[in-house]
C-alpha cells in the first residue's frame, strides 16, 4: 500500500473545508464543497488500487490476472451521480440567492439570524 | 421470497415518477395527484406496519435480486427489517400522510413537484431505516437529503427559504461526504460493505486507529443530520423557512433518523469491536445532554413559533442521544417510544402552527398574543399536545422518558434525570406559554424583538390567509396524531415488547447470524441485561411534576411583569441577545467552522478513549 494517495486525500479534504470556512462568495463556496467531495473519489479509488493490476474487465485475460477492485469504482460512480444532483440543486439556489439578495456573499445574506 | 420490504421503497419512488410524468397531462386536476400521493403514503404505512408486526419474533432479510449471502460472505445488497427499523419507517409514512392531508387545503396552488418530492423523501427515509448495507445508508441519506433541501426551498422566490435551504444543504452535504470517507476507510480495512460482515470482520481484533477514525467519520455525518450541538445550527434556519407540513417531517422523523443511523451503525457494525466501553456512554451523554440544555434555553427565548418548535426538537434530539448512549436495552426501548411520542406530538404542534398561519397570517408570538381566541379547537389540540411535549402521563413521551431515566438509574447515572427534567420543563414551558398567550390571551404579550418580528412577518406568503373556518382536513390530522400519542402510551405490555425488540437490535451476534447465515437465534443476548418495565408511582409523579413545572414556568413567563418584586422594563437574558445572535448567525461559514470544531472534539476524545 502506498501512503501518497492518502496524503493527497487528506490535503484535498482540508483545502476544501478551509475554502468553505473562509469563502466570501457562494459560487466559490459550492466549488469548495465539490472539492471536499472530490477527496472521496481519490480515497475510494486509492483504496481499490493494486500495483500492477489490470482494469476489471475479465475478458480475454488469463484466469488469475490481478485486477483493481471494481466495487470502489461502482461506488465512485454512484458518488458522482449524487454530486451531480446536489451541486445542481445548490447552484440553482445560488442563482436564486443572487436574484433575491443581489449579492453572493454569505455574510450579506441576512434573512435568518438568532 | 417476500418482497414487502423492497416494495415499501419502490412504490413511493415509482409513484413519484408517475406523478411527475402525469402532472402536465392533468393540469388543473390537482386533487387527483393529491389523492394518489396520499393513497401511496397510506399504502407504504400499512406495508411497514405489517413488516413491524411480522418481525416481532425475528428480523427479516431481503436480498435484492436474490443474491443471498453465501458461506458467510454477503455478495448482494440487503434490507434488514426489524420492529424498530420498520416501526420508525412506519412513523415516517404516517407523518407524510398527515402532512399531505394537511396540505390538501393549506396550499392554494401546489407546484406539481411537491407531491413527487414528498414521496421521494418518504422513500429515502424508509430505505434509510431498512437498509443493511453501509454504502446504501449513505445513498439513502442523500436521497432523503436532496428531497429535503428542495422541499425547504419550496418557495424559491423568497429570501428566507433560499438562505435556509443553502445552509441546510451545505452543512448536511459536508456531513454526508465525511460519512462516505468513513465508509471508504472501513471498506479498505474489511473489503465489505454489508454491515453484518464488516462488524464480524472488525470484531476479531482490538480496535485500531483506522476503525476509530472510520467510526468518528461515519457518525459525524449522522450527528449533523441529528442536530446535535454544535452541529445543529442548520436546523432552526431550515425549519423557519420550510413550509409547515414539511417541518412536520423534519422535526418528527428526519432528525431522529440521523440518531437512528448512529444507533444502527453502532450496534450492527462497530459495537462488538469497540467493546461497549464506558467511554462511549460518557462521550455521547456529554454531547446529548449539552444539546438538550442548549436547545431548551434557545427554545425558551424564541418568539417565532416555528423556530421555537425547531429548538425544542434540538433539545429532544439531545435527550434521544442520551437515551441511546446508555447502551442498555431499556434505554434504547425508552428512546424508541420517546421518539414515537415526540414525533406525533411535535407533528400536531406544527400542524396547529400551520393553522394559525393559515387563519391569522403570522407566526410571531408577540403579535399573535390573544388573537387566536376564536380558534378554540386548534387551541385545545395545541394545548394538549404541549402537555404531551412536557411528558405528562399517559403520553408516550412520558413512558419513553421514564424508561430512559429508570435505565440511567440502573447504570448509576441518575443525575441525568435532573438535566432531562430541566430541559423538558423549559421546552414544555415555552410551548405552554405560547398556548396560554396566543389561544387564551393570558398575561402580557412577551417583549417584542424587532428582528424576530421581521422574520416572523416574512412567513405570510406560505399559505393564503383565510378568514373563514379552519378546514377539517387541517385540524383532524393534528387531533388524530395527539390521540395516537396518548394511545401508544397506554398500550398494554408496550415496555416489554419494545425492550425485546431493543435487545434484538443490540445483539450483534444474532444480527450477523440472521444476515449472513439466515438463522434466527431464539434467545438473543444484549451486552446489558433486560430491566423491569413497570412504571412506578414515582415515575408518574416525576412526569406529572415536569408537566406542572412547565405549566408554572409558562404562567410565570406570562405574568412576571405584574410581579411587584421586579422593576419595570426588566427583561431576563437581555444581555445574551448579542452573543446568541453571533452564534446562530445564519452565515454558512460559521456553521461549517462549528462542524469542523465539533468533529475535532469528537475525534479527539474518541482517540483518547481508545488509545
Amino acid at each position: 500500500m502506498q501512503v501518497f494517495p492518502f496524503v493527497v486525500v487528506v490535503w484535498i479534504l482540508a483545502v476544501g473545508l478551509y475554502g468553505i470556512v473562509t469563502s466570501r462568495h457562494l459560487m466559490h463556496l459550492i466549488m469548495c464543497l465539490i472539492v471536499v467531495q472530490s477527496s472521496t473519489y481519490v480515497l475510494l479509488l486509492g483504496v481499490g488500487y493494486r500495483t500492477g493490476a489490470v482494469a476489471p474487465y475479465f475478458y480475454d485475460v488469463p484466469v488469475h490476472t490481478p485486477a483493481v477492485d471494481p466495487v470502489v469504482q461502482a461506488l465512485a460512480l454512484t458518488d458522482v451521480v449524487v454530486e451531480a444532483a446536489v451541486s445542481a440543486l445548490l447552484l440553482a439556489f445560488a442563482i436564486q440567492a443572487h436574484k433575491r439578495f443581489g449579492t453572493l456573499d454569505p455574510h450579506e445574506l441576512v434573512e435568518l439570524k438568532g | 421470497m417476500n418482497q414487502l420490504p423492497a416494495l415499501a421503497v419502490v412504490v413511493p419512488l415509482l409513484m413519484a415518477a408517475a406523478i411527475s410524468a402525469a402532472s402536465p397531462l392533468l393540469r388543473g386536476r390537482r386533487r387527483l395527484l393529491d389523492g394518489a400521493a396520499i393513497a401511496t403514503s397510506v399504502a407504504v404505512a400499512v406495508m411497514l406496519a405489517v413488516i413491524m408486526v411480522r418481525t416481532a419474533h425475528g428480523d427479516e432479510v431481503y436480498w435484492f435480486a436474490g443474491f443471498r449471502a453465501s458461506r458467510g460472505v454477503a455478495i448482494g445488497i440487503d434490507f434488514t427489517a426489524g420492529p424498530l427499523s420498520a416501526g420508525l419507517a412506519c412513523l415516517a409514512a404516517v407523518l407524510v400522510t398527515a402532512a399531505m392531508t394537511f396540505s390538501w387545503r393549506y396550499f392554494d396552488e401546489v407546484a406539481t413537484y411537491y407531491q413527487a418530492l414528498m414521496l421521494t423523501f418518504l422513500a429515502g427515509m424508509a430505505g434509510f431505516c431498512l437498509t443493511g448495507d453501509i454504502f446504501d445508508l449513505f445513498v439513502w441519506f442523500e436521497v432523503m437529503g436532496v428531497s429535503a433541501y428542495a422541499l425547504t426551498a419550496y418557495r424559491p422566490e423568497e429570501r428566507g427559504p433560499i438562505q435556509g435551504a443553502l445552509n441546510f444543504a451545505i452543512t448536511n452535504s459536508v456531513g454526508a461526504y465525511l460519512s462516505l470517507s468513513g465508509i471508504a476507510v472501513i471498506y479498505a480495512r474489511t473489503g465489505a460493505l454489508n454491515m453484518a460482515q464488516i462488524g464480524a470482520s472488525i470484531a476479531r481484533h482490538r480496535p485500531d486507529g483506522l476503525v476509530v477514525v472510520a467510526f468518528v467519520l461515519i457518525i459525524s455525518g449522522l450527528l449533523i443530520k441529528g442536530a446535535i450541538v454544535p452541529f445543529h445550527l442548520w436546523l432552526p434556519d431550515a425549519h423557519a423557512v420550510a413550509p409547515t407540513p414539511v417541518c412536520v417531517l423534519f422535526s418528527g422523523v428526519m432528525v431522529e433518523l440521523g440518531l437512528y443511523g448512529v444507533a444502527r451503525v453502532y450496534w450492527s457494525v462497530f459495537g462488538a469491536a469497540l467493546g461497549h466501553r464506558g467511554a462511549i456512554t460518557g462521550i455521547f451523554l456529554a454531547f446529548g445532554l449539552l444539546t438538550a440544555l442548549v436547545g431548551a434555553l434557545f427554545c425558551f427565548r424564541e418568539r417565532h413559533l416555528k423556530r421555537l418548535l425547531a429548538f425544542s426538537t434540538i433539545s429532544h434530539a439531545g435527550m434521544f442521544l442520551a437515551g441511546v448512549a446508555l447502551l442498555t436495552p431499556l434505554g434504547l426501548a425508552g428512546t424508541a417510544v420517546y421518539v414515537a411520542g415526540h414525533a406525533l406530538v411535535k407533528a400536531a404542534l406544527f400542524l396547529c402552527t400551520g393553522i394559525i398561519l393559515h387563519r391569522l397570517g403570522s407566526v410571531n408570538e408577540s403579535w399573535l398574543h390573544g388573537r387566536a381566541r376564536h380558534l378554540r379547537v386548534t387551541g385545545m389540540v395545541f394545548t394538549v399536545a404541549a402537555f404531551g411535549l412536557a411528558d405528562l402521563p399517559p403520553f408516550a413521551t412520558f413512558a419513553g422518558k421514564a424508561w430512559v431515566e429508570a435505565s440511567a438509574a440502573g447504570r448509576d447515572l441518575s443525575w441525568i434525570t435532573v438535566v432531562m427534567i430541566v430541559s423538558s420543563v423549559l421546552v414544555g414551558g415555552a410551548v405552554l406559554r405560547v398556548a396560554g398567550g396566543v389561544f387564551y390571551g393570558l398575561g402580557d404579550p412577551p417583549g417584542e424583538d424587532p428582528q424576530m418580528a421581521e422574520q416572523a412577518s416574512e412567513e405570510t406568503s406560505e399559505t393564503m390567509p383565510s378568514r373563514g373556518r379552519t378546514p377539517l382536513s387541517m385540524i383532524v390530522p393534528a387531533a388524530v396524531l395527539v390521540l395516537a400519542a396518548v394511545g401508544i402510551g397506554v398500550l398494554p405490555h408496550l415496555g416489554s415488547v419494545v425492550q425485546a425488540a431493543a435487545v434484538r437490535f443490540q445483539d450483534q451476534a444474532a444480527y450477523n447470524a440472521t444476515v449472513l447465515g439466515g438463522a434466527h437465534p431464539a434467545h438473543p443476548a444484549a451486552a446489558f441485561s433486560m430491566e423491569k418495565t413497570g412504571l412506578t408511582v414515582a415515575d408518574v409523579a416525576s412526569g406529572a411534576g415536569s408537566a406542572i413545572g412547565a405549566l408554572l414556568l409558562a404562567l410565570a413567563a406570562l405574568y412576571w411583569r405584574r410581579l411587584p418584586v421586579l422593576r419595570r422594563g426588566f427583561e431576563p437574558g437581555a444581555g445574551l441577545v448579542r452573543p446568541i445572535r453571533a452564534f446562530q448567525s445564519g452565515v454558512i461559514n460559521d456553521y461549517v467552522t462549528w462542524i469542523v470544531l465539533g468533529i475535532a472534539c469528537l475525534g479527539g476524545v474518541m482517540a483518547l478513549a481508545f488509545r
